[in-house]
């Protein structure tokens, strides 16, 4: 694995990793990467891809407003705010 | 009176209906034992005894008005990694340092309903992204066990449900929540030599609880028997509509399974788990809960799950997947860390770069990389397609056996530092455990002896989907039969002086 494809996935993560971080994980994530290489020894035709373990069907709710009026509680957290709303930077020229 | 911290939770909650004491004096005695133990042993995050006292004081109140829950007046410890309303919620992770919920988790809710009473957040790995609790933004964990050769050693409680274990074994409460995703709660209840039970997915909500690998997340429950993980585990479970994949099932009382005799169970054993290798003392005492088993008039058979050795590369292509998208939203916006950079851009790359440890950061990086473009059927479909035939696996061996029978880890626990260089090394310690979370089932570890170093050594079970009460029953068993009544070193020394 080269240190361009480590790079754009960094960018892809949005992870700022300085060139020395880069050249450590791209060590670790090729062992990690040979390490699941195995996999391609397993004959997987026509066998379906297991997504989730759970034998039940996904529940459809009422298609109503149930929740809301949270506003102080949804921005309690916000590292910015101001009027009601969360603050980033300029995001527009 | 005795010490009050000495008591199981079933005991506990015995002597709190008989009026022998008050809610609020088992709370203070643990309070202190956490204020007298817990700065060596770190296993709190944020410690709230003003929240204790008041529930407990409130709790006492609803004692006399005739008003008590299943786990009324009991203290206990909440991994910190649900979401607790207003009381700072930090998943280990600086990202999340500051954060205060404006909400409960369904599991703490339920908790509290049945009256329990919160001592703390406990400490494990960062997002739950360990096997040693050392990954924690908060400092490791020290188990309370010490090897008996002198070295004096710092041993790890094992991860990432680690403050969880080692509280519960260091008396610092009486039972503990916990998470597993590839072996967080049965991993670290074997190195501290207490129970622990990941119930099947499904079982317990997820809804408020922050999420590593949604697909094989699932809360459980740690004791220092199977009775006390029972009991909390009974607490915590039950349909939510809040989380789409939490069974509308009716909920067993899974310590009632204890009483059963495993007379009649036939006890599956995997000839897959015996791994190169694997040291002498956990092939014996393997053999031991076979034995055990046996003279209790289970039938032992020999089952086969071929996929075995693929647990692991499935799994470290599975849940970076799913942490590298569930950690998409630490964005320094809504909540947690903001780092500013020139434009919206840097800010997410600055505030992640600073949030995150780098454990997690390899995690999110390998996700990236599977689920990139031109990857993602390579990776991610091919190892979601092994997992069905691991799923399979069990489901074909539960044809011949009602339980399966296991070790919990491939050792004892670890000195602190040992296998960090090695993230592969790190990762063969949920060797057995993982494909049990792949294949979505319920497992327990039960301490089953000590080894020549003097330190716990944990029996897997894993049941069929939705049978937690035949591994409990099966796990009672061998509890009996294994007798466990070490205590961590720590623990004696205080005793001797």
């Amino acid at each position: 694995m080269d240190l361009q494809t480590i790079k754009k996935v960094a960018t892809l993560a949005r992870l700022q990793m300085e060139d020395a971080e880069l050249e450590a994980v791209r060590v670790k994530l090729g062992n990690i990467m040979k390490f699941v290489e195995q996999l391609s020894e397993v004959n997987t035709d026509n066998v379906e891809p297991l997504a989730n373990v759970v034998d039940i069907k996904l529940r459809l709710r009422e298609d109503v407003v149930n929740d809301g009026n949270q506003q102080q509680k949804v921005l309690a957290n916000a590292p910015e705010q101001m009027e009601g709303f969360f603050v980033v930077s300029k995001v527009v020229e | 009176m005795s010490d009050l911290t000495n008591l199981s939770l079933a005991e506990a909650a015995k002597g709190l209906e008989k009026k022998e004491f008050s809610s609020l004096e088992i709370t203070k005695a643990h309070i202190e034992q956490i204020e007298k133990l817990d700065d060596g042993l770190n296993c709190y995050i944020t410690r709230t005894p003003e929240i204790a006292l008041k529930q407990a004081a409130e709790s006492d109140k609803r004692r006399a008005s005739g008003k008590a829950g299943y786990l009324e007046g009991c203290p206990i410890g909440i991994k910190d990694l649900f979401c607790t309303d207003g009381v700072q919620t930090t998943a280990a992770s600086k990202i999340l340092e500051g954060f205060k919920p404006q909400y409960e988790s369904t599991v703490t809710a339920k908790l509290f309903a049945d009256g329990a009473v919160m001592l703390g957040k406990l400490n494990l790995d960062e997002f739950a992204m360990g096997s040693s609790n050392t990954t924690s933004a908060y400092g490791n964990v020290i188990s309370p066990w010490k090897r008996n050769d002198g070295s004096n050693a710092d041993l790890t409680p094992g991860g990432s449900s680690g403050g969880s274990a080692a509280a519960v074994s260091a008396r610092l409460c009486l039972a503990a929540t916990g998470t597993d995703t590839g072996g967080s709660i049965r991993q670290p209840a074997a190195f501290c030599g207490i129970a622990g039970i990941k119930p099947t997915y499904g079982r317990v909500s997820r809804w408020g609880v922050v999420a590593f690998a949604s697909s094989l997340d699932q809360a459980g429950s740690f004791g220092r028997n199977l009775e006390d993980a029972a009991m909390l585990l009974k607490s915590m479970s039950g349909f939510d509509p809040k989380d789409s994949t939490c069974a509308d099932k009716p909920v067993p009382d899974f310590a009632a399974a204890l009483k059963q005799s495993p007379k009649g169970l036939k006890v599956g054993i995997p000839k897959e788990y015996r791994v190169e290798g694997m040291p002498k003392e956990i092939e014996d005492i393997w053999q031991k809960g076979i034995d055990w088993l046996k003279a209790e008039g289970a039938e032992i058979v020999d089952v086969s799950l071929p996929h075995t050795k693929y647990g692991l590369p499935v799994y470290y292509i599975i849940a970076p997947a799913e942490c590298s998208s569930n950690l998409a939203r630490y964005d320094g916006v809504r909540y947690g860390l903001r780092v500013d950079g020139k434009d919206l851009n840097e800010t997410y790359e600055k505030t992640r770069a600073a949030g995150f440890g780098d454990e997690v950061k390899r995690r999110i990086m390998v996700g990236s990389y599977v689920l990139s473009a031109g990857y993602y059927d390579a990776y991610y479909i091919k190892a979601q397609k092994v997992r069905r035939l691991i799923l399979n696996d069990f489901l074909e061996a539960y044809k011949q056996c009602d339980v399966i029978l296991a070790p919990s880890t491939p050792s004892a626990a670890f000195a602190i530092g040992e296998n960090e260089d090695d993230p592969i090394k790190m990762y063969l310690n949920d060797v057995f455990t993982v494909t049990v979370n792949l294949a979505g089932l319920p497992g327990l570890s039960v301490p089953a002896g000590i080894n020549e170093q003097g330190l716990p050594l944990g029996l897997q079970l894993i049941g069929r989907p939705w049978d937690e009460e035949t591994i409990i029953r099966a796990g009672g068993a061998i509890e009996r039969a294994a007798n466990f009544t070490a205590i961590p070193s720590l623990l004696k020394a205080k005793k001797a002086a």
